[in-house]
Formats: C-alpha cells, structure tokens, sequence
C-alpha cells in the first residue's frame, strides 16, 4: 500500500501545480481564444490527468477529464472556437477535478461527489446546446460558483491553503474544544473576504455539498471548520508538504553552508586555544551543534533514496533473465537509503554494469544450477546501507562464483601481472585483478555484457566519485561486489599534511594509515629496490614518494625521520613521505582556476580552519605520475619486446646527462639521442628573459631553454658560468628549436642494455640502470612543451602521439 | 583621492564629446599601468597566499576571497619584470574574467583615471616582443606614459 500512496501523493502534487497553471491558462485562453500553444498546454494537462487516474482506477476523475480532454481537443483542433460559455465549463471542469483530488488527499478515495452535472455541462458544449446549460449549471453547485466567479478560482488554492493554515496551526497546539473558537473567527475573515472561496474551502473539506451553505454565517461554519482543521492537523496537504526548488539555489545554500562549517572550525580553533571566558565557549560550542545541524540539513535537501535507482532495474534484470536463459529473482534491501542527488547519477552506469555482469556471467543457467544442487531460479541481492559516512551498495549473486585461479592464470596471460608477482599475491588480492585496465572474465564476448565496457571502467567510473569498489567470491557459491561511495561530493573528509612550507589536503578516502620511520636508529628500514626506495610495511614492499620530490620543494623535515600516509588508489598502495602530518578536518572541496588545471597534481583547493588555502593532492593521478608498478612490471616482462615495438627500433641509442645537486649525488638522465640535435655550451651569462621563460640566442635563434634540475625539481647550485646545453631542433616545424640545460654529459649508451625499473616520476618515462646507476629517461616531449606550449604546431595529434606511445608503453 | 575625482569630474564635464576611457592605475617597478575600471571586482590589500607547485613564476598561488579560492597572477614575473623587493607588499588587484575571479598583484595601486581615447597608441615596436603581446597599447597621459594591459591575455598566458 505504501507504493500506492506514493504513487498518489506524487500524482497530487503534480496535479495541483498543473491545475494552477491551467487555471491561469484557461483565464489567458478567453483574451486570446485562438492561441494554439495554450490550448496544447490545456489538452496536455488534462491528458496527463485522465491517464493517470485512469491507470489509478479513479473513475470519477477520469470520466471528468474525458470529456474535457474531448472539448479540448475539438478546440485544439480548430473545430470549436473559444468562448464564455466554453470557458465557463472548461472552469467548472477543473474545480471539480479539484475537488475530487482534495477528497482524494484527505480519504484517499474520491469520495461521493457528484460529478455528472459537469459532466453534462461540457457534454453540452460538445452538443452546441450550451447556451441553455450555462444557466442551469447552478444544479451543481460548486461548478456553477466557479462559473460565475469567473477568474475567482485561480485565487481560490492559495486561499484555501491561507484559510486551513492558520485554523490548523491554532487546532493543532490547545484541545479541540478550544479549537473551535479561533476557528470561526479564521472562517469569518476569509468569508468577508470571498465568499466562494469559503465554499470553495468547506467543499474541499468536507464531501457533502450540503453542510454549509454559500452565505452561512460565522458560527454555523463553525463545525464544518473545525473538521477541517482537525483533517489539517493529522496532515498536510500533498501541495504544501513539497514545492520544488532550482538545484542551484540549492547548491548555493551548500556552499554558503560549507562555508559556514569553515567559519565555525575557525571560531573553535581560535576560542580553544586562545580564551578561557566559559560564555564565550558555550556559545562557540552551540555555534558548532547548529553549523553541524544545519549542514545536515542542506544536505538532506539533495539527498535522494538509492530506489531512484533501483526502480529500474528489476526490468532490466527480467529482460536480460528471458535473453541469457536465466531465471533471476531480485531481492533489494534498503531501498530507502538516501545518497546526494549527483552521485546517484554518476553510480547509476557502474551499478548497471555490475547487475548486468551478475545475471550474464555470476548466475548460472538453470540446468546447470539444479545439476549442482541449487534451486532453478538465482538470486541477484542488492543491498545499501550507511556505515561510517560513507554508502555501501552491495551486488551479489548465488551464482558460480569467480575461481581465483583461473582470473591469475588469465591476468597472467594477458600480461596484467607477472607470475611472480601473482605468486605474492592473496587470492582475495587475485579476484581484484577483474578490475584492472584490459580485463574480461567473459569465455566469449557476449552482446550483455563485455561489450567493452569492462570492470575497469566501473571502477574508474566509481572512483571518479572517491568510491571504492572490491570483489568478493566463493567459488560454486557466489559472488559479491562492494561498492563504497561517499554521501556526498560537496564536503569530505580530508587529512591535512605540510610538505616545503605548504599544507595540502589529502582526502581521506585513500589514506590507510600514518607511519613514522625512524631512519637514524635504523638505516635499513628504507631499502632501495632498483632505484626507488621502499619500505617493508609488515611484510609487503611499499613503494615510497617524496612529496617534495614530486612538487619540487625543499623538505623541511627533520633529518633521518620519514612520516609517511600510506595511501591507496585503483587497488596500488604507497607512501606519500611528507614533512609533518597535521590534522584531519571537513574540507570543502573547490574547484581550480583554469589557469592550474594543467598541473594535474591537484584535484582541487579548500579553506582551511585559519581561512588560508590548501591544495587537494589528487591521489590517484600522484599515483599515477609518481609510480608505474604495474605497467613497469609489465615492461620488464617484455623486455626487449618493447624495444621491438618502438618506431625507433633495436638500435636506439641513449645520451646520459647528470643534473642537480653537486659531487658524487647528481641524478642521471637518459634522453633519446634521436632527440638530440647537438651538444653545446654556453655562457650563462647570455640567458636572457622574455616574459616568464628563459632564451638564449643561438646561432640568430632563439632558443627557450629548460632547465632540467629545476623541471625535474632537482636543484643545482646556480654559480656556473657557462651552460651544458643540449639543443633540440624538430626539423618538420620549420626549424625551430629548444634547448636543454642539463648539469654535465655523461655518456652516449646504447639503449639495448637498459633494464627498466618500477619508478616513475613527473616528466619521465620511466628509468633505468645505466652503468651502475640509476638513471632516468626523460619525457622529452612533455619537457619542451613545458618551455614551449606551441613547439609542436599540430599539438592536439602530437599529444594524440604521446598518448599513444605512453599507452604502448603500458601495453607492452 | 577626492581631488582627483572632482578633476575628473570637471573635465568630463568640460569635454562630453570626447571619448574617454576609465582606468584603474597602478604601479609597477616605476611604471604606469591601467586597466579598464570595469574589468575591475574589487581591489584587496596583500592576502597570504598558497604557493602552488610545479609551475610558472607568473602564479603568484592561490588567495581565499570570502571562502572563493582565487588564483593570483604576479604581473612583475608575468611581464618580465625584476622580483617584487623583499619586505614590500603585494596589492591584490581582483578582476572578473569569463565567471571567473583571478587576482592580478601589483606594487601599489595609484589612482582611478579619466583618460582621453585620443591620446591612445598601439604598444611601441621597439617593446619586447612577449610582453608587447600583454599590452593594449598606452595612453600618453601629462608627464607619464600609461601602459595599457590587455587583462585577458596577461590572465591567459
């Protein structure tokens, strides 16, 4: 019953809101009786009406709206034409259908008003017999009021609602005997005021036309009143309890809200550790409550029930049943679970996905179920609940389950992962693997499923929205995917870190957990595994990232200690080193200036407590820049291959320049030879700068330069007297050139000796070991378009290149 | 401050028909430059500002204006010029561009100026040639010359 009575008050709500603007549209109709777009907004109205109550079995609102729709339709259709006796019964029409849904609101059945007169009035219309049946409408008597009132019922709602109100407001606090004597006073007032309209309310409220007649006087209205307002009191009506509001009215209410929560954190932090006066504390802590309460609340306003969702699935589930051959039962518990408005949209494809995944690959064909002992029919179970502040939405089938063995010994195959690296890996760490990028479980590729949509996009899909997604499964016995999404994108959790000076937000969502590693007791706790350093997190090697490596900042950190949050994003785990962990706190997530979007490190800004900005590290794209693991491992699986692969071919050949730091600590980097034009030097002090970027004149060029210590974030001392250049001419652009200021050069090696190794950093490829060292392989492209946005003329199909070359790299 | 506006004032008056143009002025190591007042938000007193890694010296970082993360352009690094001396505070000059709100810094900010669109120039040739781009042109005002900036171009850039 309770999905009929939804159905209901959302068929009333509408309803209402049509009815006014038919009211006004009507009254608009007779000053211009031929405009079509009126008369089709009319028809459609009443369209809508009959239609529904048709299809809710209310038979007295469906023959009314029949037959209007009919009258309707013939003026519409330029068969009839528009005029005061047509208006008239159109008017009646509509109170009367008014009339019925107020009945329906308060009884939730149409009641026993009779609605034959008006059927017959518009009847009449339809007959051309009109002229007589305007007159003896009044045998109905609500109608005919309407009729004469003229523009009287499009005022009638608004006072109907003005004239329940306050009897309702004044029934609601005192017994109803006490009631019943504000009530008339209500009554009288809006009586003097209109009297229809006070029919208009008596009518609406109480199903027999005959309790009140039109002129009663104020204390015979009295009862009928009272009644009225004691209906009120137990419910409001379905057009007061909702009206509906601009989503960016909304969103401007959350970002004044988030900015509320700020303010309030700041007055805490101030009043906390500044002040011990105890009034001013109550009310900074009663500041605090509201702000939380109030921030619930704008919240709540776009937050919708998961069944929004939902409610369209078990077709798709019977649809996909009948087309697999499957026989599907879908249970759905926690439908009522709300979730913001945005990311009900954003998981709606995932969770599809995942449903449709569960039906055509999880749930078994029927023979092949009763041959292993379960019953013909599966079951898919969707389930959501909130736990710790986040919204967990789980898919799962009884089906045959996914066997870890055979996704390692596929993944395997399809180079996801190396052997060895499957060998180390927890079976539940194994099932995870259905996720990565270029994976399918699917035997053959079916048109449900596999249709190149994978896991992989769900996942991406998920954490686009700072979800997590994992795969749970017995083998023969089912299969569960959990999703954990977070209630809502405007306001995160965050933990706020400083690296070089700076404090930067790192959202909770991927932070495990905090170690601190004393590195002077103990040298040996941070080890070097082919150049990058890594840490034995009980037992499993976590890679580790210098965040002021990655910003190409000076750590502050004190000597020989790491603090290090480990972090997780698309199933890879590593330590973020910072300079201090500081708090976490509820940021507001804001977005960047279109000047800052290309740094790609930042998934936005917030406000901290103190009113200063931080950045938001974008974990998964730091993930990303900062260490390949997988696809080096996937490089070193193909090892030469690669080299196969490349345009360059088996013989290309690497120059090794040493930048930054002094002595025995420089870092090596490997750029293609075949980017390399020539080799030159040049005294610094002929480095010019225009604009933001440094140029040297060379040979009547000029040349931008990059210097690669500090684009690599390696700092060099700047006392050098002349430049080790490398330059760079790309022949196809017309000659222009750039040039490269690397610290030394060191030698030229042929790239077939390379053995790649599982960094990366921003601006390389990757690295290598190269005489002993470790050595990386610079992006050259990527660095010249730092220093010249427009060296490739055809940038977009230089970056299409890259990209691809980059994906090679990954395929491999 | 008022002085200047009844000037202005006056020779509005005294020349209708002639086409003016009003610029918000402000120095910048020793020179004049302008930018037309309407471009102008606001104008705000040295803000802290968060240092935003890994890019160009011409972003000064990021400023919190009323809870609004805004990004803050140093005009000195954005048309060449030698750093801001250390100790000398940094004037927040807030302009809307396209919805959106990017501070421009500057050294000081002089004076709100009535100028005279006839006695306006294209950027002189002999003008370095990136920091020709971020120039309208200039006006030649009594004594000074006043630089105008093209706020997209030096916001884009």
């Amino acid at each position: 019953m309770d999905g009929m009575d939804d159905i209901i008050s959302e068929f009333l709500v509408e309803s209402y809101e049509n009815l006014d603007q038919l009211d006004r549209d009507l009254v608009a109709l007779e000053q211009a009786p031929g405009s079509r777009e009126l008369l089709a907004s009319v028809f459609r109205t009443i369209h809508t009406i009959k239609g529904t109550s048709g299809f809710l079995a209310l038979s007295k609102l469906e023959s009314v709206a029949h037959v209007g729709e009919n009258l309707l339709a013939k003026l519409r259709d330029g068969v009839m034409a528009m005029d005061p006796v047509t208006a008239d019964a159109l008017l009646a029409m509509v109170d009367t259908i008014r009339a019925l849904l107020g009945n329906l609101e308060r009884d939730g059945a149409e009641g026993d008003l009779d609605v034959d007169p008006t059927v017959a009035q518009i009847k009449a219309v339809l007959d051309g017999t009109a002229k007589a049946a305007a007159p003896a409408a009044p045998a109905a008597p609500e109608p005919a009021v309407a009729a004469v009132a003229g523009v009287a019922p499009a005022a009638a709602p608004a006072k109907r609602r003005r004239a329940a109100k306050p009897a309702a407001a004044k029934a609601a606090a005192p017994a109803p005997a006490v009631a019943a004597a504000p009530a008339p006073a209500v009554e009288a007032v809006e009586e003097r005021a209109d009297e229809h309209d006070a029919e208009t309310v008596e009518d609406a409220h109480e199903p027999a036309p005959a309790a009140v007649p039109a002129a009663a006087a104020a204390p015979a209205a009295a009862p009928a009143a009272r009644s009225g307002a004691d209906t009120d009191t137990h419910r409001r009506s379905a057009a007061d309890s909702s009206i509906r509001v601009d989503v960016d009215v909304l969103d401007d209410l959350m970002r004044l809200t988030g900015e509320l929560v700020l303010a309030r954190n700041q007055i805490l932090q101030q009043v906390g550790s500044l002040t011990d006066d105890l009034d001013l504390t109550r009310a900074a802590q009663r500041l605090n409550l509201i702000a939380g309460e109030l921030q619930e609340g704008v919240m709540k306003t776009r937050m919708q029930p998961i069944d929004a969702l939902w409610a369209k699935l078990p077709r798709v589930v019977r649809d996909l049943g009948a087309t697999c051959g499957r026989q599907v039962r879908l249970d759905m518990v926690g439908r009522e679970t709300e979730l913001d408005r945005t990311l009900l949209e954003a998981v709606k494809d995932p969770l599809t996905h995942l449903v449709r995944n569960a039906v055509d690959h999880g749930i078994e064909a029927p023979a092949d179920r009763v041959a292993a002992g379960k019953p013909r029919e599966g079951v898919l179970r969707l389930a959501a609940r909130h736990e710790s502040g986040q919204v967990v939405v789980e898919v799962s089938d009884d089906g045959k389950g996914i066997d870890p063995a055979v996704i390692g010994a596929s993944a395997v195959r399809k180079g996801v992962v190396t052997q060895a690296a499957l060998d180390r890996m927890s079976p539940t760490d194994v099932l995870q693997l259905i996720f990565a990028p270029g994976f399918s479980t699917a035997a053959a590729v079916t048109n449900v499923s596999g249709r190149g949509v994978g896991m992989d996009v769900v996942k991406t899909n998920v954490e686009a929205i700072g979800g997590t997604i994992e795969v749970e499964s017995v083998t023969g016995k089912g299969t569960t995917c959990r999703l954990r999404i977070p209630l809502t994108l405007a306001i995160m959790p965050a933990l706020t870190v400083t690296c070089g000076g700076e404090r930067y937000a790192v959202p909770q969502v991927n932070l495990q957990e905090l170690v601190a590693l004393d590195v002077d007791a103990d040298p040996g706790l941070v080890e070097d595994v082919g150049g990058a350093p890594v840490y034995r997190l009980r037992g499993e090697l976590l890679p580790l990232v210098h965040l002021s490596e990655v910003m190409g900042v000076k750590s502050e950190a004190a000597a020989g200690r790491l603090t290090v949050a480990v972090l997780a994003s698309e199933g890879r785990r590593f330590g973020l080193v910072v300079d201090r962990v500081l708090n976490t706190e509820e940021i507001v997530v804001k977005a960047l200036g279109n000047q800052l979007k290309s740094v790609g490190l930042f998934s936005g800004a917030t406000i901290l407590g103190d009113g200063a900005v931080a950045l938001i590290l974008d974990v998964q794209a730091l993930a990303r820049r900062a260490l390949r693991s997988l696809a080096a491992e996937r490089l070193d699986l193909s090892g030469g291959a690669h080299r196969d692969g490349d345009s360059t071919g088996t013989g290309e050949r690497l120059l090794v320049a040493g930048i930054g730091g002094s002595g025995e600590v420089k870092r090596q980097i490997a750029i293609p030879l075949d980017m390399v034009t020539r080799l030159e030097r040049v005294p610094a002090s002929t480095v010019e700068v225009v604009g933001s970027r440094e140029v040297v004149q060379y040979r009547g060029e000029i040349l931008p330069i990059i210097r690669l210590d500090r684009y690599l974030g390696a700092y060099a001392d700047a006392t050098r007297t002349d430049l080790e250049v490398v330059v760079y001419a790309d022949q196809r652009q017309g000659g222009r050139s750039v040039a490269i200021v690397v610290e030394e050069i060191v030698d030229v090696v042929d790239a077939s000796t390379v053995v790649h190794s599982d960094i990366d950093d921003h601006g390389l490829l990757g690295s290598a070991v190269i005489g002993d060292r470790v050595t990386e392989m610079l992006d050259v492209r990527a660095a010249i378009l730092s220093a010249d946005p427009s060296f490739f003329s055809h940038i977009e199909a230089d970056l299409a290149l890259a990209d691809q070359h980059a994906s090679t790299l990954t395929e491999v | 401050m008022t002085a200047t506006t009844t000037a202005v004032a006056s020779r509005k008056a005294a020349a209708a028909a002639v086409p003016t143009t009003q610029l918000l002025t402000f120095e910048l190591a020793d020179h004049l430059y302008g930018i037309e007042v309407d471009q102008v938000q606001e104008v705000l007193r040295s803000q802290k500002v968060t240092r935003v890694p890994l890019h160009t010296d011409a972003i000064a970082g990021l400023i919190n204006l009323r809870g609004e993360v805004v990004t803050a352009i140093d005009l000195r690094a954005r048309l060449s010029l030698p750093a801001r001396p250390e100790g000398q505070d940094a004037v927040n000059i807030v302009v809307r561009l396209r919805g959106e709100s990017i501070s421009l810094l500057v050294d000081s900010i002089a004076d709100v100026l009535e100028v005279d669109d006839r006695s306006f120039e294209p950027v002189p040739d002999t003008l370095d040639g990136d920091v020709r781009d971020l120039l309208r042109g200039a006006y030649k005002t009594q004594g000074r010359l006043l630089l105008a900036l093209d706020v997209d171009r030096a916001v884009t850039g």
